[in-house]
Order: C-alpha cells, then structure tokens, then sequence
C-alpha cells in the first residue's frame, strides 16, 4: 500500500522506537502534524518555542542515551532551532531535527518562511539532508538516526519540503544503512594500547583526565573499573561529571578553569597523563605553554581530529572508550609489571596536602543566602540522586562543584556553547526520560528569562519539575569578571526589573516561593521535594557579591589557581605569590 | 607548506559547500579549489591546495575526512606526484606585437585557439609557475582577459584514488 511522506515520517519515528517528538507546527509541517494526530504511538510534545523543543530533546538525550527528535516548521521555526542545534553539536549530543520547508517547486524563489535550512545549520550539524523525493524519505531518516548516534555523536537536521509530505510512495524503513563514506572507528589498534598501558603502568605521577566521551560512550563502569585497579587519581571535565563517582576517594575534582586545586595542580605536575573522551578545552587547559609540562600524554578518542588538536600527544588511540579501556584493563591485569607503590604513594600524600586545603570552602553566613550552602543542602536532601540541569554563569559552577555526582547522565548542561536558557528545557526532557524521578534545574535569574515560556510546557504535561534559582540580581558571571578584570565597571550585568517570581510561577499555574534567609533554606527545599506532582520555583535571593573560586584567569597556567578570599594568607596563597 | 590535497567527493549539490564551509569556518586558506565529476557520476573529484604548519594540515585532513561527503583522501605533497594547471588568455595581437606574442607563445608551447584581427586566445597548461612566468614574459600590456583553471594533480605511479 502507498502512504504519503506525511505517513511514513509517522512510521519511520514509530518503526526507529521513538516514543517522544518536541516540537511545534506551522504551515510547511502541517502534512506530518495531521499523519501524527491520527495515531497514538509516537507522542507530541508541545514545547512553547522551538529552542526549547531542541533543549528538550537534547536534555531527553543527555539523560537517556537515546537520540532526541523535534519537529519545526520551515522558516522561523527552523531558525529557532539553531541554538538548541548548536548547543548539542558543541557538546556531541544525538538529536535529530526535522524541518518542514517549501515545496520543492518553491525553493529559492524566496517563499513564504522558506529559509536555506541546510545552509544555516550546515556549521552547526555532524549532517544534514534535504530530502527532495519521497522514495528517498524513510532511508534518509534511518540514515540521520544512524550518524547522529554512532561515532562521534551529533546533530543531524532532515528537511522535508511540503510537497514531499504529500507524495506517495511504499513503505519500507530499512533495517541498517550503510554509508561508504562514514564507518566509525570503534576498536583500538592494538599496538598502541599495549604502548599505552606500559607507559602507564611506569608512570610516578599519573592522573586520568576523562571527560564527556565516557559518559557518551555509555563506559563509566569501565573507567571505575580501571581507576581502582590502578589506584591513581581521576579527574572529570565539567562535561564528564558522572563518569567516575564523585564520593570515590580516587577522584579528586573537576578539573580546568573552575576546578578543583588538587585537580589542577596535579595536572601540572603529573609525568603520565591519560585523556579518556576528553578534547584538551581552553577551559580546561588554561594557557597552552604551561600546560603539562612534565607529562607524557595519552589520548583515547573517537575522533580522530580531537587528538593533538590543541595539545600534541604522544600515544593516540582512536577508538571508542568502552573497547579501548576494556582492552587495557585486560593489559593491565596481564601484565606483570605493577605501578610503583612507593612513588604512588609519595605522589598521593602530595595529592592530599593540595586537597586539605578545601579550596571549594567559602565564608557562611547566617545573614544572607550562600549559593554554594543552597547546593550543598540540594546535595544533601537528594543524596546526590536528582538529576540536575543547569543554565550557564556561576550558579552552574557551583553546581558542579558542590553537587557530588556518582552516577552518569545525571547533570545536564551546556559546557561547549554555554547556552542560557538551556536549563529549564533540558529538565523537560529530563522529567519525559525519566518519569518519576527528581528533576532539578539550578538556574539564575538572567538564565531562566531565556526559556521562561516553558514553565507552560511543564504545566500542560504537568511535570513535577524543582526549579533552584540562584538570584543574585546580576549576571553574576559577567559580574565576576568585570569585578576582577574590569575595574568594578559593572556595564549591564545587573537584572533590573526582574519579575516577581513566585507570582511568575503562579500565572502558569505553578507552587513559587521566595526564600531570603538562610535559616529558611532547608525548609523551603524539603517543603518542595514534598510537593511530589508539583512544579515548585524556589527563588533563593542570594549573596549578590559572591565569586566562583577557585579560578585560572585567562593567560595563566592550571598551577596558578587564584583561591577564593577565605584562603588568602594561607601558606599555599604565598607560595602563589 | 603548500599542500595539494585531492579529495573524492559524493556527486552532490551540498558536498562543495560543505567543504568550502570548513575552511572559511575554522580559518583555513584555500589557495585553490577544482571540482568536477569523475567515470563514475556518482563521485567527483576535487583538488585543493592549501597552505599551513603541519599541525594545521593534518587537522585540515582530519577535519575534510570527518564530512560525511568526503569517500577518499589523499595529501599528494606526500609522495612524487604530477600538478597541471590551464591558463586561457585573451592578448592584442596588432601590428608587430601580433608576431611576438605568437612566438612568446610558442616558447612556452602554448595553442592559438582563437584569432581575430586584434587579438589571438592562447591556451596554456602546465605547473602554476610555468603559467606565472608566461604571464611575467607577456608583461602588463596587451592583456585583455585572463582564466585560470586552478592546478590539477595526480600521483606518480601506477596506483590510483579510488573507492
Ligand atoms: C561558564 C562555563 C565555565 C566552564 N568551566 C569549565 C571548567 O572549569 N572545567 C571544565 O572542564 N569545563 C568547563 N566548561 C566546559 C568547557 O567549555 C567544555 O565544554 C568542556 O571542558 C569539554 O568537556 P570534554 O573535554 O569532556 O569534551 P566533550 O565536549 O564532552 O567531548 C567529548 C570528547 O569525547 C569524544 N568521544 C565521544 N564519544 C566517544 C566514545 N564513545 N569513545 C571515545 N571518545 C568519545 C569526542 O570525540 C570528544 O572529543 C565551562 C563551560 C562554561 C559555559
Ligand atoms: C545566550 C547567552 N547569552 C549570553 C551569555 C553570556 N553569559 C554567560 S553567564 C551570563 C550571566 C548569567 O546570569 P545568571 O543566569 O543570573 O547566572 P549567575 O551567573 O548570576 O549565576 C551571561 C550573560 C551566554 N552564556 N548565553
Ligand atoms: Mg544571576
């Protein structure tokens, strides 16, 4: 029997296993939208604008491992994904995103919301189509759910013209596609990993540097696994937090421009680095000619062109970290040679001076609302099992300082674009994934106005949803930084006119409170986690003058970590200094 | 460097711009750019020449083997291989100057392929300096129009690029 394009889109998504779409219709995909009214299989979710369809499927695909898919119309529709589509290309993260566009006859003739969808997104996408003939329609879609999800995972954008939606054609969704010109690496050579491990197994100052490929590559019991049988310390990325659980003694923070100083300076003084789906960010390497200086580096990735990108390696493994560690964990347990007590225990006494020196500690207060106190009573109360979403700027430092994830896919943010208005939508996606558990969003009060109109997304599909705002009447971020680089010129970085967020939360028909003292703090959040089917917006009016620390400025070195107030005059500041 | 790098390309409408997108995008240079179908038409091939340490060569080869449009590739400056580029210009050819550019011409081994009264076309191949030093040797004047093809390249040898 023939189907319509329309139809088989339907059967396609259904036949691929995907139970959820976010999205939102117009004229060029009103074909699909009617073929998705009359079945029940593949379920619309109405997001409230199509950036927050695109974080919803990317926090549904973060948090599950699954491909995200939305759906958007031509034109506009299309150009409102492209944050959300950037957002999840900068941090590898498999969604699939169809637009509606003009019927073929039509393209380039500067339609009515046509826009050159591929062109826009082409910077921005692992690969994009436009499928031009119906018969070429179901491939097209198992191909872009293949590319988005193997390998190096990515965005994939199909546009689908009109008239395609309304062609007919038989239906037949392939089982596997194969492409002649993509065929990811997924073993590791061999030779290299036996290099590896030797060279691993004679360092006297190792550190393993691991990031979001571990968490991608669905590998953290593998990680776990081969950290303790080494016995050497570990450290995540704020995209790989997860992949090693936090309360591990092995692990000692996260490292880069806001990380930990154990993390950093072991960094900087390690001999044998090992970089596990990590690609070497200028966040996390501050100035690349003091970086390592000692080390010799291994590098395990995907892709190929992450490998000696920013820093040169000695030993690169392309292949995905599952194999190559399970590999090397076999290599290690084989091998005779064990790693050097004497020296791993000098180096781990070292490691635990740079840690006693609680760089993380802050100035308490019983006065007005800590930031880091909020989290820490978050971790406490969730016992570090909540999923967490964040939104961008200091409140998402802290989130990942102070909220101890053992688990993966359980914090969700924006590291490679630092998208604001990621938070709330992400937790959409989140709360679809995963029904039933908790879902928070740490958020700011600048972040949260990028994406507000979501909150009536949350109340339509009534998704129980804590939002933690941090507020602290700035873009405390920009803040920060005009405060230490910019002379306290404070150039519109203060929120004024916010909105009355309980009020706010109450319009879309929410539970908003406002908790100003710290006494109230633990209160409040317990009374919110009571409020099981509820959305509650817990607006924490917080310290406006508090700073992320610790920090490497720009132009310095990982061991030139500027510590926070509390630590100054402290034998390590002088050393510093 | 100056490196010549010859892709097999998938035989479609966004497969160009794909490539000259990666470039403009990461700030690579392209000093020139050939592209057109092969034997078979589902593929074409593409010469391009670029310039850069090797740190930035190798992320460019690492970076056009990641498009998903790109079958084969290969950096021919790494082996002994053959670049031929055509030039086609248009020159006034009147009075005495019409017996010296014929003769110019002929010294490069260039082709007449078009006369009138006052101009000849001349078709010249050969490697990018050759092709400069004739533009050199025939001076400013006297230049109407000038095309160039951009160089081509194949390896030495009896192996070719293939699927
Ligand atoms: C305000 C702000 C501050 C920030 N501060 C910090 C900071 O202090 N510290 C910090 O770490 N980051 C920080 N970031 C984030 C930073 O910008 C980068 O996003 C992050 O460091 C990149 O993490 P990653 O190296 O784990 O790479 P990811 O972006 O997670 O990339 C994953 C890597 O793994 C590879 N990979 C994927 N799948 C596999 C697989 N199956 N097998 C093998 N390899 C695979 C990929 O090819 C890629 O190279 C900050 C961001 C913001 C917005
Ligand atoms: C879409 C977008 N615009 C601008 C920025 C730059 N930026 C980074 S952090 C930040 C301030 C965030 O303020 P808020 O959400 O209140 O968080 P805080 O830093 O105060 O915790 C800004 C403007 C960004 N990351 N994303
Ligand atoms: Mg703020």
């Amino acid at each position: 029997m023939e189907l319509t394009g329309a139809e088989i889109f339907v059967r396609c998504l259904r036949d691929e296993g995907v139970e959820y779409v976010f999205g939102y219709p117009g004229g060029a995909s009103l074909h699909i939208y009617d073929a998705l009214y009359k079945q029940d299989e593949v379920k619309h979710i109405l997001a409230r604008h199509e950036q927050g369809a695109a974080h919803a499927a990317d926090g549904y695909a973060r948090s599950s491992g699954k491909p995200g898919v939305v759906l958007v119309t031509s034109g506009p529709g299309v150009t409102n994904t492209v944050t959300g589509i950037a957002t999840a290309y900068m941090d590898s993260i498999p969604i699939v995103v169809f637009s509606g566009q003009v019927a073929t006859s039509l393209i380039g003739n500067d339609a009515f919301q046509e826009v050159d969808a591929v062109g826009i997104t082409r910077p921005c996408v692992k690969h994009n189509f436009l499928v031009k003939d119906v018969k070429d329609l179901a491939e097209t879609i198992k191909k872009a759910f293949y590319i988005a999800t193997t390998g190096r995972p990515g965005p994939v954008v199909v546009d689908i013209p009109k008239d395609i939606t309304a062609h007919k054609t038989e239906y037949h969704y392939p089982k596997s596609v194969s492409l002649r010109s993509y065929s990811p690496v997924t073993k590791g050579h061999s030779g290299q990993i036996r290099k590896a491990v030797d060279l691993i197994l004679q360092a006297k100052r190792p550190m393993i540097y691991t990031g979001g490929g571990v968490i991608l590559g669905e590998s953290s019991k593998q990680l776990t696994e081969f950290v303790r049988l080494l016995g050497y310390p570990c450290t995540n990325t704020l995209m790989g937090l997860g992949a090693f659980p936090a309360t591990d003694p092995l692990f000692v923070g996260m490292l880069g421009m806001h990380g930990t100083y154990e993390a950093n300076m072991a960094m900087h003084e390690c001999d044998v680095l090992v970089a596990i789906g990590a690609r070497f960010d200028d966040r996390v390497t501050g100035e690349l000619s003091k970086f390592c200086p000692h080390a010799r580096i291994v590098h395990v990735d995907i892709d190929p062109s992450s490998i000696s990108k920013n820093v040169p390696v000695e030993i690169p493994i392309v292949g995905s970290v599952d194999n190559v560690l399970r590999d090397m964990i076999k290599l290690v347990k084989e091998s005779k040679q064990r790693p050097d007590k004497a020296a791993l225990q000098a180096w781990w006494k070292q490691i635990n001076e740079w840690r006693s020196l609680e760089c993380l500690k802050y100035e308490h207060s019983d006065k007005v609302i800590k930031p880091q106190a909020v989290l820490e009573k978050l971790y406490e109360l969730t016992q570090g099992d909540a999923f967490v979403t964040s939104d961008v700027g200091q409140h998402q430092m802290w989130a990942a300082q102070f909220y101890k994830f053992d688990k993966p896919r359980r914090w969700i943010n924006s590291g490679g674009l630092g998208t604001m208005g990621f938070g709330l939508p992400a937790a959409i996606g989140v709360q679809f994934a995963h029904p039933g558990e908790t879902v928070v969003c740490v958020t700011g009060e600048a972040s949260i106005q990028m994406c507000i109109q979501e909150l009536s997304t949350c109340k339509q599909y009534s998704l129980p949803i804590k939002i933690v705002n941090l507020n602290n009447r700035y873009m405390g971020m920009v803040r920060q930084w005009q405060e230490f680089f910019y002379d306290r010129r404070y150039s519109h970085s203060y929120m004024d006119a916010l909105p009355d967020f309980i009020k706010l939360a109450e319009s879309y028909g929410h539970v908003g409170m406002q908790i100003d003292k710290p006494s109230d703090v633990e209160g409040a959040l317990k009374e919110a986690f009571k409020l099981k089917d509820r959305l509650v917006f817990m607006d924490f009016i917080t310290d406006q003058t508090e700073n992320v620390y610790p920090m490497i400025a720009a132009g310095k070195g990982q061991h030139e970590m500027q510590l926070s107030p509390c630590h100054r005059d402290t034998s390590a500041e002088r050393e510093l200094a | 460097m100056r490196h010549i790098i010859s892709l097999l390309l998938e035989n479609e409408s966004g497969a160009l711009s794909r490539v000259a997108g990666l470039f403009s995008a990461r700030g690579y240079n392209i000093e020139s750019l050939t592209v057109a179908a092969t034997e078979d038409p589902t593929l074409s091939r593409m010469t391009l020449v670029t310039r850069g340490s090797d740190e930035i060569i190798e992320q460019i080869t690492k970076q056009l083997n990641k498009l998903l449009d790109v079958v084969k590739l290969v950096d021919l400056t790494e082996g002994a291989h053959i670049e031929r580029e055509m030039l086609l210009i248009k020159v006034e050819a009147t009075d005495g100057a019409r017996e010296e550019v014929k003769r110019l011409s002929d010294i490069f081994r260039g082709r007449i392929i078009d006369v009138t009264d006052r101009a000849y076309t001349i078709e010249l191949t050969g490697t990018g300096d050759k092709l400069d030093a004739f533009l050199q040797t025939l001076g400013k004047t006297g230049i109407i129009e000038v095309v160039r093809s951009g160089p081509s390249a194949i390896a030495r040898g009896d192996k070719g690029l293939h699927l």
